[in-house]
């Protein structure tokens, strides 16, 4: 791939990337999330339409233009959402779209579930052919998409992070598999955020950040030190304007909060004026620990204490009257409700309190609303118009005004800034200290690291649903919390 | 063995209670379990069973479909309109399948074609083909027809109504499209998981469309036994046809997301329905009751299925 580039509304997701792979080579892909690994990958893959570039098989400008035109050249993609149908059996899946039919015209169910276990063979795995695969394990599913990959006769295989889901021995089973897929000349793009993958299965590495690709190394010529710092490498925290509040009681205390798979044993506090941060890769159980604080998903177990009282918070209800606030990761399908005024948003929070005999105190509403958006200026023409129509930022402060008008106590924020421009991102900030100062405590989830140090007055960072590590604000850079993200002590 | 029954417990359990309502029935009436009252279930049976089998297709492959009352209304009088013109027999039940599969490529492309949801989709094809339906006949029924159309209805073979006759081999063969063939694969594959079938360079969009095409010609097929059964074509057949059939599919053990379900269930989910409202007459309950009766057990149906969904959950 030479040269290629992709743009989005507002952002260039990659610039003039060139990547080359070999046969029978593993060549792993790094990098933050959204450096624009997935979506080079996407358009290897068809998935994605590129602006410029070229791309080359086997010395051949190749065009790809559908995930169909992709496979007919070779190029297979297994992305880290499985997409197997998961009440069909194996050898359905495999054959989806290509089956083999008898001279009747009838399925050839034989043929299939022979062939399909030549191919899991080839793999070395053996598995319940007739299963429907959505009751089989994520290793094993994973293994049908391999040979569903191989079905297709694909000499070039994208791997999007195969092993986040896997335990120690199905990864060595996925290793042994890969190593004969390399032995038949088989060229494998493997991305990961594990670095102890890198030394064990890659060949050559290349890191990308922000759009580009920084560079493509001999695995064994680069220390693992030297790859955090060239994922993470860009000035810190130049425009976070954080203002230290005074810091008061504390106002949550959480102990041993499990959910069963995504959170292991969370225990931390959070004192009153002060931002925690709460940082790690995608998967890493933080929304997940959100949605378990504020009430979306119940604990298996542990105890949220609020204010000094222990709370039962079992539903968002409760969350709320225990005064705890969410500011969800996705604005438009969870923060907001899209299709109502500005107005009857900010208010959708207080309807207990402002109505009366279950009737809305319209007057109410609107002196609410109008309180709001004037004091967290949200520009919009007028308190009745669709909340779809504003800017991210303005929706953004949308979901804050109608978590103020709760006089939240704890505000838990997941990814505040995500999508919306920088202008916006200094004002919700300036919310954010302003907050604190009124002795609001916040637990900020965020995924871009200045943000997280420049905000924060301590940080969390967790890994596998657990807090892999606790540092101070001060004493945090970029390559101590995405060391502690990936499980390497740098 | 063990895992087959686990597999298929579901249909085993549907199939468990089909036997348990016949012998409690036939406990509570004498007149249950002859040989005449049971023929003459499966002959009531005939009609919802023949419509559920498009219905199934629908369901499996995420869909709905609400026109198929109206369409066998349509279809019927199309027919009904060719025969009183003189037309053979087979051309003119040509003419009501061919109508019934218009309706349903309609619907379908308003589907694929114009991302329509399924329900307005069908929703409007219901109310558009039942005025065609009573404009076509300005309002009045169709009767008057040979003694052909009838043997369709009264005719026996072996003893068996002929209804019966046509409804098995409708199943058996469309048994073996859904569970055989690739387009059967592809509406499985289409109701679990969209996105990964068009991945895998399934043209999604045609065969969905084919789908909403076959529901239409079992609905214009139900309406041929309707019409032999009434000897005469009312534009006001078939209402609320399409709520019986969604009740035997649902009965039978398909989801509603799609996905999962097979024809054996929908099958049985109709015979349960037709056992019922035969028992319940034959023990000289209201029509009211009956209604109440029907209801429940529809959820019971399904309140066990996701009852056990959130069990194996856990």
């Amino acid at each position: 791939m030479t040269g290629v580039q992709k743009r989005f509304p507002g952002v260039v997701a990659l610039d003039g990337v060139d990547l080359d792979l070999m046969a029978g080579e593993v060549h792993i892909l790094l990098g933050e999330n959204g450096a624009g690994k997935s979506t080079l990958m996407k358009i290897l893959s068809g998935a994605q339409s590129r602006d410029a570039g070229e791309i080359l098989v086997d010395g051949a400008a190749a065009s790809i233009d559908s995930p169909k035109a992709a496979r007919a050249l070779g190029i297979s993609i297994i992305y880290q959402e499985l997409t197997l149908v998961p009440q069909l059996s194996a050898p359905a899946n495999v054959f989806l779209g290509k089956e083999p039919t008898t001279a009747l015209g009838l399925l050839d169910v034989e043929k299939m579930k022979a062939q399909t276990r030549e191919l899991l063979d080839g793999l070395g795995i053996s598995i319940n052919l007739d299963a429907p695969v959505g009751t089989l394990g994520i290793a094993e599913q994973q293994m049908i998409e391999v040979a569903k990959a191989l079905s297709e006769k694909a000499r070039i295989l994208v791997m999007d992070e195969p092993t986040s889901a896997l335990t120690s021995s199905e990864i060595e089973q996925l290793f042994a598999a890969i190593a004969r897929l390399l032995a038949r000349g088989v060229g494998i793009i493997y991305i990961s955020h594990r670095m102890n993958e890198v030394e064990r299965i890659g060949h050559r590495v290349s890191v990308m950040r922000d759009g580009k690709k920084i560079g493509t190394y001999k695995t064994k010529d680069v220390a693992i030190d030297e790859l955090i710092r060239l994922m993470v490498g860009r000035p810190v925290g130049d425009h976070v304007p954080r203002r230290r509040a005074t810091v008061g009681d504390e106002v949550l205390r959480v102990e041993s909060l499990s959910r069963s798979q995504v959170l292991r044993d969370i225990s931390f506090n959070l004192r009153r004026g002060e931002i925690l941060g709460i940082s790690g890769l995608l998967g890493a159980g933080r929304t997940e620990l959100a949605r378990a604080l504020f009430g979306a998903d119940l604990a298996d177990s542990g105890k949220v204490t609020v204010k000094g009282t222990m709370a039962f918070v079992r539903s968002p209800a409760d969350g709320i009257s225990a005064g705890l606030g969410l500011l969800p990761e996705d604005r438009k399908t969870q923060g907001l409700v899209l299709g109502l005024s500005v107005r009857a948003n900010i208010a959708l929070t207080s309807a207990k309190r402002l109505s009366r005999f279950g009737l809305v105190d319209e007057a109410g509403e609107i002196a609410l609303a109008k309180r709001y958006v004037e004091d967290l200026r949200i520009k919009t023409p007028n308190i009745e118009q669709c909340a779809s129509a504003l800017s991210g930022g303005n929706q953004q402060k949308i979901v804050l005004g109608k978590w103020l008008a709760t006089g939240v106590d704890v505000l838990i924020m997941d990814e505040p800034t995500r999508g919306i421009d920088v202008a916006a991102k200094v004002e919700i900030y300036e919310l954010m200290n302003r907050l604190t100062a009124d002795g609001a405590g916040i637990v900020m989830i965020s995924s871009e690291l200045p943000e997280v140090l420049g905000m924060s007055d301590r940080i969390l960072v967790m890994r596998g649903g657990r807090i892999a590590a606790e540092f101070s604000g001060e004493n945090a850079n970029q390559e101590v919390l995405l060391g502690a993200a990936l499980g390497q002590a740098s | 063995m063990k895992s087959w029954i686990m597999a298929h417990a579901r249909r085993v359990g549907t199939l468990v209670g089909l036997f348990l309502l016949g012998a409690l029935l036939s406990f509570l009436s004498p007149f249950f379990l002859t040989a005449s009252n049971l023929l003459n279930i499966m002959e009531q049976t005939a009609i919802n069973a023949v419509i559920a089998v498009g219905m199934t297709f629908v369901i499996l492959s995420a869909g709905i479909d609400l026109s198929v009352g109206s369409i066998t209304a349509l279809a019927g009088v199309v027919m009904a309109n060719r025969l009183q013109a003189g037309t053979p027999l087979l051309v003119a039940i040509l003419a009501g399948l061919t109508t019934g599969a218009v309706c349903g490529l309609v619907s379908g492309l308003l589907i694929t074609r114009g991302k329509l949801p399924p329900f307005i989709a069908t929703l409007g094809m219901m109310s558009v083909a039942r005025g065609a339906a009573l404009l076509f006949t300005d309002g009045r029924p169709i009767s008057g027809f040979d003694e052909s159309l009838r043997q369709l209805s009264t005719g026996r073979i072996l003893s068996i109504p002929v209804p019966v006759i046509l409804t098995v081999v409708l199943y058996a063969l469309s048994i073996v499209l859904l569970s055989r063939t690739r387009f059967g694969r592809y509406v499985y594959a289409i109701g679990g998981n969209e996105e990964a079938t068009r991945l895998s360079g399934v043209a999604v969009g045609f065969h969905k469309t084919l789908v909403y095409v076959l529901c239409g010609v079992t609905a214009a097929l139900a309406s041929v036994l309707l019409t032999a059964r009434l000897n005469s074509a009312q534009p006001i057949a078939g209402m609320a046809y399409e709520l019986d059939a969604i009740a035997a599919v649902v009965i039978g053990g398909t989801s509603l997301t799609g996905g999962l379900g097979t024809l054996g269930g929908t099958l049985i989910g109709a015979l349960t329905m037709g056992v019922l409202r035969n028992g319940l007459n034959l023990l000289g309950i209201s029509s009211f009751l009956q209604q109440i009766v029907i209801g429940i057990v529809i959820i019971a149906a399904v309140l066990m299925d996701s009852l056990v969904k959130s069990k194996r959950s856990h």
